[in-house]
């Protein structure tokens, strides 16, 4: 048992950037990921980890206004440059559009992709304002999710749409506008 | 004034908006990651990389010595402080040769993914450096993955007391010879081997555990992604840390789904608080996603032959199922329960067939352990029926729906005994479901359609298929699943404590707990209605063992139908005394007193009514309260249901199936399901939707794979495919409604239904499109490969 | 899910670039890090270093002057988006949109991809039935590799170790042109079980002219259908032919096979995908 077996810690790097409008700086090990400098650094822990392979997407975070999987970042690698996470899509006490509809539209259950899920519809619909939905089913294909089968996950996506297109269908009213959908079938 | 008080807008029916999701869409929702403790360490688990071998030394030393490393322990370091985990459900009336996981592996391993050793660091990267440096000298064994391989002759022998790795031998129905006869006095008998191939969970969030001793009060705290914490801390307790009960508390934070994955005792939850308590800090296990494909219990596998005899009319008049469970390398908390009580006893199905026997062997093999998965049991009983009423309907040249009509029960025969030792089903209308989705998908427009394409030799083959299912859920009786019978051995009782508050403000706590059904949107629902209160001043409150009564937890769709029944006995027990307390506010006789919308007053004078504001202001002051009656206003039940309660539905899958390349396009999916009286309506369907996807993917894309050593093929999201957004359709749902009168509300449950009933609807629609290539069936997943092979062998 | 340590380098330039390389023969590239990061998350690869491309200038750009020069830091979302790619190699911004999910698209690169050499990956392929090139440089100066000689054989390339890919180029095409990849992906990982790509150019008669057909996915590194193309070569792409040719195309390929997709299969595939490219590229040609 002999210290000198240890490796020796490579050196520590100085890292700063700008996280939801506000600057950090810290030193970090080369190999910490992103998404561990958010959570654990940060203490921004909306942004989660539900895989190890880069496949589920939970973890999605806009870095320099591209959405990436923040477990597949080197915080290192982010230095010098602006991160928005769940916790800063929401403006002055106002939800995203997208925050909203998947409010609206039961886009969620469990609610462990949801942050992930957000990021990743919010940057479709940057790219793609007004997605068929087959567009959004593919938009969302680095995103994973257990338990809605998707289906709202799309209904939301596409409300989002026709908020921010400025076709608002947004029922104020705290039912849902599930109620809508609900029209028409044969509760008998 | 009026006689009558404003009634409040009704919610219960109403698609309201969950109030869990303001904190989930901004990322302010606390999982157990998420949970930060001051001094908090981290823990690492070495895993075994063989599936069967003898641990010969384990040399830690390198380890300990590693930047931060706080403690390094193996199996012989805990082995004098934590017991075995238990076994809390063996099958009923039967020997079970029980093995159960220390929480570190001592002198064998298992599995691929057992733990072997632990090392707790400053940082999770740290401990994860120091599992490097252990050295664990391993002889490995010999290994078999296959359940009836593993009882076969020469078979690897897993564990002393289990030969031939036997778990248990169990059967219900009639005895054997009297189905056998029945079967060979049958116009019509068809046999087949179907397997039920393994299946992961993948909860998104991964599992995990957090334990806090602290010295100064002796009390144990354990943060854990748990279904069922009550019962969390009870076997913790009793059972495997052997400390008084009432020094534990168990605490779930938000829970990022389960699936029956996390209704099981794991070997972190004891280790992290024996860490705790030796190293003197709070301790973070933190599954990866690798380990959770690993470690975390799986669902499914059976391997079955079922025999099945008709008329040539297409009544089943004969049965007989022989199925192999593969339990894994040992038995998990509630395993042998599975495939016994909750598959065994529902293979009847919706359908009266007089003669059933079945024989289930539970068996050991170098796998993860098997549990209850989404459905758990029902799931592989309904895809086993569903599957051989095609068979029948191809055996007897019927059309499928036909066969169903034939068999089904009744709506006159309900209470319904199938004779193979389930509960009476409830209630039911089969044949209305049936007929409602075939109307809703335009079944006979489809069978033209698919003609159409068979004659004219389409690459593109059409498939109709249905699934007919009925469910038990509200899983409870206490004095049916706790009775030697069934081997439970505890009750499924569940609890609500309904409090009014000095300011009118109304807490639920109940033993139930959400992790991802909305809970807390539908209880405050049902609350709001029951006791004529704003929706808004009503909290649930559930997950931790501190301020909750004991509750059996989470699963079997049993939320509603035994915990929300409970809320619902409390809230009239409220009622009750608030109705007694302003009998004597109003000086008049409480059998005068109504209570109607948060208000009780004298039969026809409402204006001279308390508010249950004022009620719940008077019973807490105290001050001036009927001779003998107790302060404040609130109520505690403890309710055990007479009966579970019995979904159904049909749902109607329509695919085409590439003849060059086997791939399955789903075309449609309709469902047409029963779950009684419905809360709400979107969370309802909500429910359904997740469910039908993971029913689907069973059928198209998941398969746990082991290789012959024992190494999970399938151990990561690149190679176990859960399904993505572009890989499951749009769901077309409708709903018939049957009220329950098991309970109050007529609710029966909706958590597992889609999954039962989707895997075998679309398997038996990809079997549809190729039926008449000579192929009656195909085992899961229906990959292309699959798909596409059974094509080269058929005759065109 | 937690890498080993590692010492990071971030040179300014390619020059430095190789001298770090030089300097750390243990080190390891990182471009878009989309095949690099996971594997070392589950410590299946522990590079004592990183040489990180991310901050060279100029390495991240799409020109056309004849042929098309892509720079090796270009993200396959760059590739995607380009309009200018869109018009002249419409299989490149095709391919591209079907790499892995957005967030991948984002990041990976297409110099990342070609020198990791994934036996699954999609822009092998594409890039060998363009015809591509790369520009490699060391530190004897920079050498131009082909395609055809750049992939050696599983995650293997010809390029040294201390070596820096720095741009692709696709040689400009003569006349019409059709061109489609077609991949058969699969469920989980997105990568191709099988990927086809098809580059035809057509002669005035119609007929193809030194067609290029590689297939990814199903052997341990993408690889030429020479029996294919020669099978079409000069020949009108007419159903017959196309049909002649698909099924020449595994012939003399090595498959490799999964429990998913065995090597059979994946020689059925190949024919389908082929075929479905085929056709494709015909009927931009007609």
């Amino acid at each position: 048992m002999t210290m000198t077996e240890a490796v020796a810690a490579p050196a520590r790097v100085p890292v700063q950037m700008t996280v939801n409008g506000t600057d950090y700086a810290a030193e970090v090990e080369p190999r910490l990921l992103l998404v561990h400098f958010l959570r654990d650094n940060l203490g921004l822990t909306g942004t989660h980890v539900g895989c190890d392979t880069s496949q589920c997407g939970a973890c999605v975070v806009y870095l320099n206004g591209e959405s990436v999987k923040s477990c597949t970042v080197l915080a290192v690698q982010a230095n010098g440059g602006e991160v928005t996470t769940i916790e800063g899509l929401a403006k002055d006490g106002e939800y995203d559009p997208v925050q909203q509809g998947f409010w609206e539209m039961h886009g969620l259950q469990c609610g462990y992709c949801t942050p992930g899920m957000i990021m990743s519809a919010h940057a479709l619909l940057k790219r793609i304002p007004n997605p068929t939905e087959e567009q959004i089913r593919h938009g969302l294909e680095g995103n994973l999710c257990r338990c809605t089968g998707y289906q709202n996950i799309v209904k939301a996506v596409q409300y989002a749409a026709g908020q921010m297109n400025g076709g608002g269908t947004h029922d104020p009213a705290n039912t849902a506008d599930w109620e809508r959908e609900l029209a028409g079938k044969s509760d008998s | 004034m009026t006689a009558t008080v404003d009634a409040p807008e009704r919610l219960v029916g109403k698609a309201i908006k969950r109030r869990e999701d303001p904190r989930l869409i901004t990322g302010a929702g606390s999982f157990l990651d998420d949970v930060r403790l001051p001094g908090m360490a981290h823990a690492a688990v070495l895993r075994s990389p063989y599936a069967h071998a003898r641990i010969r030394g384990i040399d830690v030393s390198r380890a300990l010595a590693m930047p931060g490393v706080l403690g390094v322990f193996t199996g012989e370091d805990v082995k004098d402080d934590i017991n075995p985990l238990p076994c809390a459900w063996q099958a009923g009336k039967v020997q079970n040769n029980v093995n159960t996981p220390r929480v570190l592996a001592l002198e064998k391993v298992m599995q691929v993914g057992d733990p072997v050793a632990v090392v707790v660091a400053e940082s999770r990267y740290q401990a994860e450096d120091a599992l490097d440096a252990i050295e664990v000298d391993y002889e490995e064994l010999p290994v078999v993955v296959d359940a009836k391989k593993a009882t076969e002759p020469g078979a690897p022998q897993l564990h002393d007391n289990a030969p031939n790795n036997v778990v248990m031998e169990w059967s219900c129905g009639k005895d054997a010879a009297t189905v056998d006869q029945a079967l060979a006095d049958a116009d019509v008998r068809v046999s087949q081997h179907i397997v039920n191939q393994r299946l992961i969970a993948s909860a998104m969030e991964p599992r995990g555990s957090i334990g806090r001793y602290d010295p100064g009060t002796g009390e144990y705290t354990l943060w854990a992604t748990s279904q069922a914490p009550h019962v969390h801390r009870l076997l913790l307790g009793a059972f495997i840390l052997g400390v008084p009960e009432q020094t534990i508390r168990v605490i779930a934070p938000n829970v990022g789904g389960g699936f029956g994955s996390k209704i099981f005792m794991y070997f972190d939850m004891p280790l992290v608080l024996w860490l705790s308590k030796k190293l003197g800090r709070p301790v973070k296990f933190f599954e990866d996603r690798t380990e959770n494909y690993l470690h975390t219990a799986q669902g499914r596998d059976h391997i079955t032959d079922v025999e099945v005899g008709a008329t040539k009319d297409g009544k089943i008049t004969a049965l007989k199922v022989k199925t192999w469970a593969n339990l894994g390398g040992y038995l998990s908390t509630v395993a042998p329960g599975i495939p016994t009580t909750l598959y065994g006893r529902m293979v009847a199905g919706c359908y009266k067939i007089p003669n059933i026997h079945v024989d289930v062997t539970g068996v050991y093999t170098n796998t993860a352990m098997v549990d209850a998965y989404r459905g758990a049991g029902r799931p592989e009983a309904a895809y086993l029926i569903e599957r051989v009423c095609d068979l029948v309907a191809g055996a007897t040249g019927l059309d499928p729906a036909e066969i169903r009509r034939r068999n089904f029960i009744q709506p006159g025969d309900f209470p319904y005994d199938t004779g193979i030792g389930m509960l009476p089903y409830d209630s039911g209308d089969y044949e209305r479901a049936l007929n409602h989705a075939l109307d809703l998908v335009g079944y006979q427009d489809l069978r033209a359609e698919q003609d159409k394409r068979r004659q004219n030799g389409s690459d593109k083959l059409l498939g109709v298929g249905m699934s007919s299912y009925v469910e038990v859920c509200g899983i409870a009786p206490s004095k049916w699943i706790g009775l030697p019978g069934e081997g439970w051995g505890a009750g499924l009782w569940e609890s609500a404590n309904v409090r009014v508050h000095l300011t009118g403000k109304v807490v639920v706590t109940t033993g139930s707990l959400p992790h991802g059904q909305g809970h807390e949107t539908t209880f405050a629902q049902l609350t709001a209605d029951q006791l004529g209160v704003p929706y808004d001043d009503i909290e649930v409150k559930h997950s931790d063992t501190l301020g909750t009564p004991f509750g059996f937890g989470s699963y079997g769709s049993r939320s509603l139908a035994v915990g929300g029944t409970a809320i619902y006995k409390s809230v009239e027990k409220v009622k009750e005394k608030a109705k007694l307390l302003a009998a004597h506010m109003l000086e008049a006789a409480p059998e005068d007193i109504v209570y109607e919308n948060g208000k009780a007053f004298v039969k026809g004078s409402p204006e001279q009514g308390k508010t249950i504001q004022d009620l719940a202001l008077a019973a807490h002051v105290g001050y001036d309260l009927p001779e003998g009656m107790e302060p404040t206003l609130e109520a505690t039940t403890f309710y055990d249901p007479p009966n579970c309660t019995f979904p159904f539905g049909t749902h109607v899958c329509v695919v085409e199936v590439d003849r060059n390349t086997g791939e399955v396009d789903v075309l449609r999916y309709l469902a047409v399901d029963d779950v009684g009286n419905v809360i709400n309506p979107m969370i309802v369907d909500g429910q359904l939707h997740g469910g039908i996807a993971q029913g689907l993917a069973q059928a198209l894309y998941e398969g746990a794979v082991y290789n012959d050593i024992g190494e999970l093929v399938t151990g990561t999201m690149n190679e176990y495919a859960i399904p993505k957004a572009d890989m499951v359709p749009n769901y077309e749902l409708d709903r018939t409604v049957t009220p329950t009168p098991v309970n109050p509300m007529g609710a029966k449950g909706a958590g597992e239904a889609g999954t039962i009933a989707a895997t075998p609807a679309v398997v038996n629609a990809v079997v549809d499109a190729v039926t008449h290539l000579g192929i009656r069936h195909l085992d899961m997943p229906l990959t292309p490969e699959r798909v596409w092979r059974s094509l080269q062998g058929a005759s065109a | 899910m937690f890498p080993t340590q590692f010492d990071y380098h971030r040179p300014g330039s390619v020059q430095e670039a190789i001298s770090l390389l030089q300097a750390n023969p243990d080190a390891k590239i990182l471009a878009g890090g989309h095949s690099l990061l996971p594997a070392m998350k589950l410590r299946l690869a522990s590079p004592a270093a990183l040489v990180d491309l991310g901050g060279i200038d100029g390495l991240r750009s799409i020109s056309t002057n004849g042929g098309v020069t892509i720079g090796a830091m270009t993200t396959y979302a760059q590739l995607r988006d380009s309009n200018e790619l869109a018009s002249r190699l419409p299989i490149v911004s095709e391919t591209a949109n079907n790499v892995g999910d957005p967030q991948v698209q984002n990041k990976g690169t297409l110099g990342g991809a070609l020198a990791h050499a994934d036996p699954a990956a999609d822009f092998t392929a594409v890039m060998l039935a363009l015809g591509a090139s790369v520009k490699a440089v060391g530190p004897n100066g920079e050498r131009t590799i082909a395609a055809d000689d750049l992939f050696v054989d599983l995650l293997t390339t010809a390029l040294a170790a201390d070596e820096v890919l720095t741009e692709v180029s696709v040689p400009a095409g003569q006349g019409k042109v059709g061109m489609a990849y077609e991949k058969f992906r699969h469920p989980a990982s997105g990568y191709a079980v099988v990927g086809v790509a098809v580059v035809v150019p057509v002669d005035g008669q119609g007929n193809a002219a030194s067609p290029r057909i590689a297939v990814t996915g199903a052997t341990s590194k993408a690889t030429r259908a020479t029996a294919a193309e020669q099978g079409l070569n000069g020949k009108p792409l007419t159903d017959q032919n196309i049909a002649a040719a698909a099924a020449a195309a595994a012939n003399g390929l090595d498959l490799n096979g999964d429990h998913f997709a065995s090597a059979e299969f994946r020689g059925h595939l190949i024919e389908v995908f082929t075929k479905r490219a085929l056709e494709r590229a015909a009927a931009q040609v007609k």
